[in-house]
């Protein structure tokens, strides 16, 4: 069973004690300057958004089956069975690829540092697999974001939707989105407003590219024996005009019709 | 008269690899956000498009290597050495604008013992280093000639039409997987550029930008070089150019129809007026190498092919950034390093191309007459100088 994150932006305080939360996990500096940054940086792996009275939390949205992973040439992202999407820096070569391939452009860049890594909320591994909460997920006192069975968290969101169906849209973003996320979002304001983007594709986006790359052994079989026969078939005509004495006025011919 | 030119021209030479040794320094003294203007919002830049075209301009090299070996049409075999070089110093500008645009430089081998067969990036990797590897091998001849190791020839023959057959499959692979790599995009990459044919249309374009390229050099190595080709040979090419430039925009017009994308047209915007360039400089040589009078002209041949290659650097470009900023909410122009860098990189490539030409028979061996005709012309530090001619 996979793990999940469950964000309600209604029940939201906008404290940002996940952020400090966040930051002490990963040992990231958090001062005041850092929390008035409402984007996701190197060094802030998770921010809460402020539109007036409206919050909404920005962070790795942790796909089930994420584009990232696919594409890294390295395998350093990897999806875990527990549900983080994690990051093992001694692979990374720096393509950023994982980054151009992000539907929501979450992996960030250590831009100017000379052996630069990449940086995203990876869901607290260690203490996902020790049984423990996320750090967000702990600190936050009103239960906004909330940690558990992704299966569990689901059926809670639609619970909620159901029984105040004025308070929220009816949307529980990540359910659907690019195959699903392990992180769920809940809100009374269209999600666009927050820059999640809208209208994503329903499958896991690595289908896209893997429809592609799945015929490779097919282009390599059958283009071999293509090439192959038809260099047979070409040499074997050589070789028989070549046997008969007429290769050169036979390719003299060749050419000229060409020029004509 | 030539000769304060070509001190002028090696003047920009020096300037420009000075301009980017300094550069080059900088990126690795300072890293890439003191020596790029990349971003979390523009992870990719200029060295990425970059990318894309030099290797579609090695696109002659798999094509030309079919051509003579596999389909044995051996009147092209004099246009198959330059092609095969070109390749190889294409895909050697990739290798070193990958490793000047990696964030960790030194982990470029990763890919060798570090799997992911999900990943188009990988399957790239392994296209370029085993594609290098056979590009060597198709050049290794003319070197081997030179020296006179005829062993070492012969046993290169006995392989050479697995290790051609190779080539061509690797190069429709990687060719094609360039344009794979923004399938992941379909939120990011502007309409007008993203599909999901974007595989076939990088591949087709690199089979035009390498018949154009093959254009290009000859008339060049002609200008400079006084190698003499058989004129029919370009007059063949640019047939097969006419005919596969209206293969690859009949393949994006049908696209677009089917993806119902033509209403972006009408929208002002900076995409659209890249596109419309991109397709103009396709399309202008395409209707003029239909033209009878055209294939009998080295001259305007060549002014095709500059237009046609115009229009696939264009191409790449704006699927690396013109269509990639909308989405980004990133303004992204190449800081004055990335555009040095570049721009001694393909400096360099013709410098070595030159040097190539000039102490391995690339060409076949020169007419007495021709050479005797011209001998200063030797001196011309790269192709570059001779643009001035084009006109």
């Amino acid at each position: 069973m996979s793990k999940a994150l469950l964000y309600d932006a209604t029940m939201c305080i906008g404290c940002k004690q996940c952020e400090q939360a966040c930051a002490t996990e990963n040992s990231l500096p958090y001062n005041e300057g850092i929390a008035t940054e409402e984007k996701q940086s190197d060094h802030k792996y998770t921010a809460v958004l402020t539109k007036g009275d409206k919050y909404m939390r920005r962070l790795c949205m942790n796909c089930q089956d994420p584009a990232c992973a696919s594409a890294c040439p390295v395998a350093a992202l990897r999806k875990t069975a527990a549900g983080p999407v994690i990051y093992d820096e001694g692979r990374c070569m720096g393509c950023r690829y994982c980054m151009l391939a992000c539907p929501f452009s979450v992996p960030k860049y250590e831009w100017s540092k000379m052996l630069p890594k990449v940086r995203k909320c990876t869901m607290c591994p260690n203490r996902v697999d020790s049984g423990r909460q996320t750090a967000c997920a702990e600190i936050c006192p009103t239960g906004a974001t909330k940690f558990g069975e992704r299966d569990d968290l689901v059926q809670e969101a639609q619970q909620r939707i159901r029984d105040h169906p004025g308070q929220y849209l009816p949307h529980i973003y990540g359910l659907n989105e690019v195959g699903g996320t392990s992180v769920l979002l809940l809100s009374s304001v269209p999600f666009e407003q927050f820059g999640y983007p809208g209208d994503m594709l329903t499958e896991p986006m690595p289908l896209l590219t893997s429809r592609v790359l799945s015929k490779v052994p097919d282009v390599v079989t059958l283009g071999g024996v293509l090439l192959g026969g038809v260099w047979w078939i070409t040499n074997r005509r050589s070789e028989v005009f070549a046997a008969e004495g007429n290769d050169a006025t036979a390719d003299k011919k060749r050419s000229d019709d060409e020029n004509e | 008269m030539s000769r304060p030119r070509y001190g002028f021209w090696q003047v920009i030479l020096w300037a420009v690899l000075c301009a980017g040794g300094y550069a080059l320094i900088l990126r690795f003294t300072r890293g890439l956000a003191a020596s790029t203007n990349l971003s979390d919002e523009f992870p990719w830049g200029l060295w990425v498009g970059f990318k894309l075209f030099s290797v579609a301009l090695a696109g002659g090299g798999f094509t030309l290597a079919a051509v003579v070996h596999i389909f044995n049409l051996k009147r092209y075999r004099p246009v198959l050495r330059p092609m095969i070089l070109t390749a190889f110093l294409g895909y050697s500008m990739f290798i070193c604008s990958l490793i000047i645009d990696l964030g960790r430089p030194y982990r470029v081998w990763h890919p060798v013992v570090m799997w992911n067969d999900h990943s188009v990036m990988f399957e790239i990797a392994w296209c370029v280093m085993l594609y290098t590897t056979v590009l060597i091998l198709e050049f290794a001849p003319a070197v081997l000639e030179r020296l006179g190791w005829q062993r070492a020839l012969g046993c290169l023959r006995g392989v050479m039409i697995p290790v051609v057959i190779l080539g061509v499959i690797l190069s429709t692979l990687h060719q094609s997987s360039l344009g794979s790599l923004y399938l992941i995009v379909p939120g990011k990459l502007y309409p007008l550029w993203y599909s999901p044919l974007e595989p076939v249309f990088f591949f087709v374009s690199a089979l035009c930008a390498g018949l154009a390229m093959t254009i290009f050099e000859s008339w060049h190595s002609r200008k400079a070089f006084s190698k003499e080709l058989d004129p029919s040979l370009l007059t063949g090419l640019g047939r097969v150019l006419a005919v596969a430039l209206s293969f690859y925009l009949t393949l994006r017009f049908i696209d677009m129809a089917h993806r119902g994308v033509f209403h972006l047209l009408r929208l002002p915007r900076t995409e659209t007026y890249l596109f419309l360039l991109e397709i103009a400089l396709l399309l202008t040589p395409m209707l003029l190498l239909f033209r009878r009078r055209i294939h009998h002209d080295p001259t305007a041949l060549y002014f095709c092919s500059v237009l046609t290659l115009l229009g696939f650097v264009t191409n790449r470009m704006n699927v690396a950034i013109t269509g990639m900023e909308a989405s980004s909410g990133a303004y992204y122009f190449p800081k004055w390093t990335e555009l040095a860098i570049t721009m001694s990189l393909v400096a360099s490539a013709f410098a070595i191309f030159w040097l190539a030409v000039k102490y391995l028979p690339v060409f076949p061996p020169a007419r007495q007459a021709c050479q005797a005709a011209q001998p200063e012309r030797l001196a011309v530090p790269s192709a570059v100088p001779e643009f001035t001619h084009a006109s």
